[in-house]
């Protein structure tokens, strides 16, 4: 972060307490989050969390989250481990409701039909149809390389092998795999690489056509390459899906993202344009945690 | 004390190694007790029984001459009980086991469940006896008859193949169950591309263990009334018309090898003592090869299952 200091004084943002989204986000508590409205060129917002707070039974994970998501834009959750990042991804696709005692307030919105996903009615599993997630570890099943893919259509009730096989190519050139297994694709999944294993969960959510797509640290148990490989596919797919991703790696939210937010002890401190945040932050914890001086 | 100089530390490892060569031999000797009994009580068997080993004596009915007795009876009462077994055990214990990882959410009935199973495992076989003859063969009307002794014994291994199923379940990691509710799945769709197939191999062993106990049992068998001597074998299961499946064999009296066991040891003469060794032998040997069937299926599945 070098210039960090210069470049503040000359482009310092104004510091009104504001909601972050365009449309749907209505009187944010959070104050410090910036205000992307006052940036250019706001994309329109897929998802949004508004005051959402998560517990764990008795324990608040999350304090009052108001969040946008944009539309075919990465947006990076950055802060240090137990602030809340994953529990907020995870969120997003009800993964909490596998497990007893947690307890959602406020909402997640998902546009444009104002969905709330959080709503006890809305089914965990229609929300999980429409929002696909990428894990920390890869996790193929323990199936074929074809099977992983088209598992998704299947549950879906898809048999026709012609259309399986068109959505399992597709997806595989999606994930920029199809290459690489075109020729295997009943080898058992686990053979593969672990970057192709990671590409390969990515597929599978793919094969979906989600509207949003999570990813939850997906290059942390990656090596370099594998980890720049699953980057620049994160950056090709942008154009197609929205994306929500965490991320350990401020390096990593740097060059993938385009919006980032910053959090901390299950609160958002700042929110803003990726390159904004790291350059000019207006808060001094950010500041803190970016350069180093803690986390 | 810790070692100053060189010499003090191989010192020290002298001394550690020693322990450890202690350790060897004591768990190689454990080992060989073990072994060693089940091969001297195996091989006085096949000794002692070998000359009865013909052809004949696993296609001959019982008799009052010890020469022309065989085990035709008892070992087919034997596969007939098994297959009653596995079909009673196998579907209620992998479904009662997959509900309780999978389905029920933990509280202070499940874990009463969970108690009751585990100690379900350790009540004595005849006090299921007692219970079969009570239930199945006066309360329901099944009578002295295969079907009886199938869902016995299908009572008695129940507890082995549902702690074998939870196991098999639990060694699943959570990571591979997200991945699959992450792309939608109902619980029963992970249940059933998931969860059954990758636990099937340690479902398997688990059934597997339970069949071996099972085919051994004597005391219950005997309480809900099987016949000792038997010179009949049940109605084929093959019928001769469609769908060629014939059920009447479930009603039938029958024997198993334990018990023509039992029936020829307490006789007094030498030659009956003889038979006893060779149905001994023979019913060890089908014992191992349940076992070594598991082994090989639970070898072939476990090479595509890994994570």
């Amino acid at each position: 972060m070098v210039g960090n200091i210069a470049m503040r004084s000359i482009d310092r943002p104004d510091r009104q307490a504001a909601t972050p989204t365009a449309a749907s986000v209505a009187g944010a508590p959070n104050a410090h989050a910036r205000d992307a409205r006052s940036l250019p060129d706001t994309p329109p917002v897929k998802a949004a969390a508004e005051n959402f707070s998560f517990y764990y039974g008795q324990f608040q994970a999350l304090k009052s989250i108001t969040l946008p998501v944009y539309e075919k834009h990465v947006t990076a959750l950055i802060g240090p481990s137990g602030c809340g990042k994953s529990t907020l991804l995870r969120a997003c696709n009800r993964m909490h409701d596998l497990y007893p005692g947690n307890r959602y307030e406020g909402a997640i919105r998902l546009l444009p039909d104002n969905t709330n996903l959080l709503d006890p009615a809305v089914d965990p599993i229609e929300v999980r149809m429409r929002i696909g997630m990428v894990f920390q570890k890869p996790n193929p099943f323990p199936k074929s390389i074809y099977e992983n893919v088209a598992y998704g259509l299947r549950i879906r009730g898809e048999k026709s092998r012609s259309v399986l096989d068109g959505r399992v190519e597709e997806a595989l050139k999606g994930a920029a795999l199809w290459a690489e297994v075109a020729h295997r694709l009943n080898e058992p999944a686990f053979a593969l690489s672990g970057g192709q294993q990671q590409r390969l969960c990515i597929a599978r959510c793919l094969a979906t056509d989600p509207e949003v797509l999570l990813f939850d640290e997906p290059t942390s148990a990656l090596d370099p390459i594998a980890t720049a490989s699953i980057e620049e596919l994160i950056d090709q797919l942008r154009q197609k899906v929205t994306i929500l991703i965490v991320t350990h790696n401020m390096q990593q939210a740097a060059r993938v993202s385009d919006f980032t937010a910053y959090m901390y002890l299950g609160e958002l401190i700042e929110f803003g344009r990726t390159r904004q945040l790291f350059v000019n932050p207006v808060r001094r914890e950010t500041e803190d945690y970016i350069t180093g001086r803690f986390g | 004390m810790i070692p100053a100089d060189l010499s003090g530390i191989q010192r020290i490892i002298r001394r550690n190694k020693r322990r450890d060569l202690i350790f060897a031999i004591f768990g190689f000797i454990a080992l060989l007790i073990g072994v060693l009994t089940f091969l001297a009580l195996f091989l006085q068997m096949a000794f002692a029984g070998w000359e009865r080993l013909t052809p004949e004596f696993f296609t001959s009915f019982p008799s009052r001459r010890a020469g022309q007795a065989g085990i035709l009876s008892a070992w087919v009462g034997s596969v007939l009980v098994m297959l009653v077994t596995a079909v009673s055990a196998v579907p209620l214990g992998v479904a009662a086991g997959v509900y309780l990882e999978e389905y029920a959410t933990r509280s202070l009935v499940t874990d009463l469940i969970e108690i009751n199973v585990t100690n379900l495992a350790g009540v004595p076989s005849i006090v299921y006896g007692l219970l079969a003859l009570g239930v199945f063969v006066y309360a329901f009307g099944l009578g002295q008859s295969i079907l009886s002794a199938g869902l016995t014994l299908g009572l008695l291994i129940l507890p082995v193949v549902i702690v074998a199923t939870r196991e098999a379940i639990r060694s699943i990691p959570q990571h591979i169950r997200e991945g699959a509710y992450a792309l939608g799945a109902t619980r029963w769709q992970v249940t059933r591309d998931h969860i059954v197939p990758y636990s099937m191999p340690g479902i398997l062993t688990g059934v597997i263990i339970g069949m071996s106990r099972a085919i051994g049992e004597t005391a219950p068998v005997i309480t809900i009334g099987a016949l000792t001597f038997i010179a009949f074998l049940p109605e084929s299961p093959i019928g001769p018309e469609f769908p060629w499946l014939n059920f009447e064999w479930l009603k039938s009296g029958f024997t198993v090898m334990p018990i023509q066991m039992f029936n020829w040891t307490s006789r007094p003469e030498e030659a009956f003592q003889q038979n006893a060794a060779a149905a001994g032998f023979v019913l060890v040997l089908m014992t191992l090869a349940m076992n070594a069937i598991s082994i090989w299926i639970r070898y072939h599945l476990r090479k595509d299952i890994k994570w």
